[in-house]
């Protein structure tokens, strides 16, 4: 749209036509597609990252990426003390504990006295949590927000990733994901 | 009963729009057809029809009738009553209603007033016209109907969005659908152009007082929602170049490129192929616009009525549409002759340079919003904000701002620069100066300092085409051109300012405690619950004092909506001539006990209103323009048919 007067070239005027079909096109696989807003981490189906974090709190261990290659399935929550949805999940997760799920915590950017408070007040179904102060470990398994929880098979290997907190509903889905991962 | 009748008001006025095509078609294949005479009536009535329907939908609003499904679903009883009567069109079905209705009664208003056309270009466009309509009839009765009733009525309606109980709501886009409309008949007046091939100066004349309308509606509607999201959204950011955004930038973009090229082709019969172009162009983008802001295509931080079924009728319409007139086009355009010559020196000239450039950065602009689908298209998700689109708009902008600072001073057909070396010289040494104070000022903000150097300088000589005349005897298009470009001085000055000059402060305050922002001072005096018609909210109580100044009490509300639930953050503004103090209540930063802190998102921003100060000065100089030609059309009209009076009592 360019060029003022096209007279000497009678295929230019084409061109504009040409141009909207495009347009056209693309429109039109674009309301074909199926629309996904989520960000997934591209690290879904592939080993974690070597990792070694300290312990957040004094009654944890910390984590490494061995412990996470026992040969058992097991989830990797990423949360937050500061992070509502946080607290809103807890339930949720004590009930995965209670029914004999393995659950590992990193806690991205976070005091150990508030981490505390946290704990005590919305319980601790976590078996190891690592500080993960400059939030890298976060990065590196492609998690944008907290909370986010990952299905880790027995070989260290990212089978699925849950984003936001774990409802009431999304339970049954965690476990049968588990389920998956162990075979 | 009111919603039957709007409903049978609204099939009539399809009706009427297929009438009009109909017998519009007919009396083109054959030039005598009787036919020809029903055009121009059908119209007018088609228009007063739709304005009927619309009529009934404000009515049902108004009374809160939650019988009717659009109410139920976009109101509430406890609304106040100027955002029931805007929930009528803040919401698809009723501001496509709105969009008929508009652009039937501009239909209405060309078939009773515009006489300069030859009547085949006449019946032509108001052909173009009705089957534009027409679509929009298919699309409003079929696939998303207004009246529809609910069964069993519910107790209460839902709402409308919170964000949207605003006042600017109330006018923001029936503003913008006013220029939509406007385009559409520009669209149509290209289309009965090619159609006859009667591309010429009379067809300039004639779709220009259009294009002007639509583009001083589309200036106040980009002017009215930078402001808005800047208040409401609560972001402290005037503009976000977000798809929504864009999509209201592109059709003005392409509306001042027409706008340009129409008074080339008026004055001197030249661009001809190209002004019927950009009139395709101009209403092409104004769907692209609705298309994307309805479609849900794109992901966007305002998108309130999204469906992509409704998508793909308007993708339809769209292909349908403007496909067709650019095949026409194709067709057709060869044998448009071609128009006056003119020489590189020449306002005709900057003219052109003035459209390259508009259409460039109509370009990148379409090209940036589109790039997230692009990319996606090609299996990866990548999107493009600022970095991108401020840059490279700015690399067409600049030598734009330039040749417009020139391009007015210079004669049509054949100029010297030379003759302007004094006002070039005057234009460039106040550049110069400003550049030099914008680096010391603001070192290293890149495009805030070319803005700050460019804008007085533009300023300066946006004012230069009215030396060496009698004020009083400067016709009012003059004035027009003057005044809107002086705005753009005035709103980039504003842009660069805030670019340059904003302060921001993220702080958590306890009640009583001072933060300083800018040159301001700001205490947290107090936090108290208040009420409103249908919400509760936080309000901090702020005493703000400006370099030691008296303080000033500011109201930043964290607002919770019950109807439906949500919470916004209603952000409250100090106004001074120098700019403005923007303050924004956020959560609760810790501890529940009394005395927590508060966190307040506070911002200094300098200048910053000259942004829509400068919006309106360029709506005020379309809007003289616009004045200055109809009063000389109407003058012309009066001035013919007292000519042909006295021929007839003459008897001649």
């Amino acid at each position: 749209m360019s060029a003022p007067e096209t007279r000497s070239r009678p295929w230019a005027l084409w061109v504009p036509l040409v141009v909207f079909g495009a347009f056209v096109a693309l429109f039109v696989w674009g309301l074909a597609r199926t629309k996904d807003d989520t960000v997934r981490s591209r690290l879904v189906g592939q080993a974690l990252p070597a990792f070694d974090l300290p312990a957040a709190i004094a009654e944890r261990p910390g984590l490494k990426t061995a412990d996470l290659k026992d040969g058992k399935p097991r989830l990797l929550n990423v949360f937050a003390s500061w992070c509502i949805p946080c607290a809103a999940e807890a339930p949720q997760l004590q009930k995965l504990a209670a029914a004999g799920v393995s659950i590992d915590g990193v806690a991205i950017r976070d005091r150990r006295e508030d981490l505390g408070v946290f704990l005590a007040r919305y319980g601790n179904p976590y078996a190891r949590i690592a500080a993960d102060d400059l939030g890298k470990l976060q990065i590196a398994i492609g998690s944008s927000g907290v909370p986010e929880t990952y299905v880790i098979d027995g070989r260290g290997v990212i089978r699925y990733q849950h984003i936001g907190d774990i409802t009431p509903d999304d339970v049954a889905l965690i476990l049968g994901k588990l389920k998956e991962a162990a075979q | 009963m009111i919603a039957e009748f709007g409903l049978a008001a609204l099939w009539l006025a399809a009706a009427l729009a297929l009438l009009q095509f109909g017998s519009g078609v007919a009396a083109l294949r054959k030039g005598d057809s009787p036919l020809a005479a029903l055009v121009r009536p059908v119209a007018v009535v088609q228009g007063a029809l739709a304005l009927l329907a619309f009529a009934a939908l404000l009515l049902v609003f108004a009374e809160t009738d939650l019988s009717v499904k659009l109410v139920a679903l976009n109101s509430h009883s406890a609304k106040p009553m100027m955002y029931k009567i805007a929930g009528a069109w803040g919401n698809h079905e009723g501001s496509m209603l709105l969009w008929v209705t508009v652009m039937g009664l501009a239909g209405s208003f060309v078939a009773v007033v515009e006489r300069r056309l030859p009547e085949p270009t006449m019946i032509a466009t108001l052909l173009g016209q009705a089957f534009v309509s027409l679509g929009f009839y298919v699309f409003l009765l079929f696939a998303s109907n207004p009246f529809e009733r609910l069964n069993p009525v519910p107790p209460e309606g839902q709402g409308l969005n919170p964000l949207l109980q605003d006042p600017g709501l109330a006018f923001h886009p029936p503003t913008l659908y006013l220029g939509y409309v406007g385009l559409s008949i520009a669209f149509s007046f290209a289309v009965g152009a090619l159609l006859t091939r009667q591309v010429g100066p009379a067809f300039a004349r004639a779709m220009r007082p259009w294009v002007l309308g639509a583009w001083i509606f589309l200036t106040l509607g980009i002017t009215a929602g930078s402001y808005w999201a800047y208040y409401e959204l609560g972001w402290g950011g005037w503009w976000f170049w977000d798809p929504v955004e864009n999509a209201s930038l592109m059709p003005w973009l392409a509306a001042t490129a027409l706008l340009h090229s129409c008074s080339v082709l008026a004055a001197r019969n030249a661009l001809r192929a190209w002004t019927v172009m950009l009139g395709v162009v101009a209403f092409s983008m104004s769907m692209v616009g609705t298309f994307l802001v309805r479609s849900g295509i794109l992901t966007s931080v305002h998108a309130f009525a999204v469906d992509p079924k409704r998508g793909t009728f308007i993708l339809a319409l769209l292909a349908i549409y403007i496909g067709g007139a650019l095949a026409l086009f194709a067709f057709r355009a060869a044998t448009v002759t071609e128009g006056e010559r003119f020489a590189v020196t020449s306002r005709e000239s900057a003219l052109v340079f003035n459209n390259v450039m508009l259409s460039g950065i109509l370009g990148i602009v379409l090209m940036g919003t589109l790039y997230p689908l692009v990319t996606e298209a090609f299996g990866e998700r990548v999107s493009v904000g600022p970095p991108y689109f401020n840059p490279m708009s700015a690399v067409f902008v600049v030598p734009m701002l330039i040749v417009l600072a020139v391009g007015p001073l210079l004669r049509w057909r054949r100029d010297s620069l030379s003759r302007l070396r004094m006002p070039m010289v005057v234009a460039g040494v106040v550049g110069l100066a400003a550049l030099g104070l914008a680096i010391v000022l603001a070192p290293g903000k890149v495009l805030p300092i070319i803005g700050l150097a460019l804008a007085p300088a533009v300023a300066v000589a946006s004012l230069l085409p009215l030396r060496g005349r009698k004020l009083a005897q400067v016709k009012l298009p003059l004035w027009g051109m003057v005044i809107a470009h002086f705005g753009i001085a005035v709103a980039l000055l504003g842009m660069a300012a805030e670019g340059a000059f904003t302060t921001e402060r993220l702080v958590a305050l306890r009640v009583g405690e001072t933060t300083p922002v800018g040159p301001w001072q700001i205490r947290l005096a107090r936090i108290e619950p208040v009420a409103g018609p249908n919400w509760t909210a936080l309000e901090a109580t702020l005493e703000a004092s400006y370099a030691g100044g008296k303080p000033i009490l500011t109201h930043p509300q964290a607002r919770m909506f019950w109807a439906p639930v949500q919470n916004t953050a209603e952000s409250a503004l100090l106004t001074r001539w120098n700019g403005q103090l923007y303050t924004v209540l956020g959560d609760k930063a810790d501890g529940d006990a009394n005395g927590g802190r508060w966190q307040l998102r506070l911002w200094w921003k300098p200048l910053v209103t000259l942004i829509w100060l400068g919006g309106a000065l360029i709506a005020l100089g379309g809007l003289l323009a616009l004045v200055g030609r109809v009063a000389s059309d109407l003058r012309r009209l009066v001035a013919s048919d007292k000519i042909a009076f006295r021929r007839v009592r003459q008897g001649r």
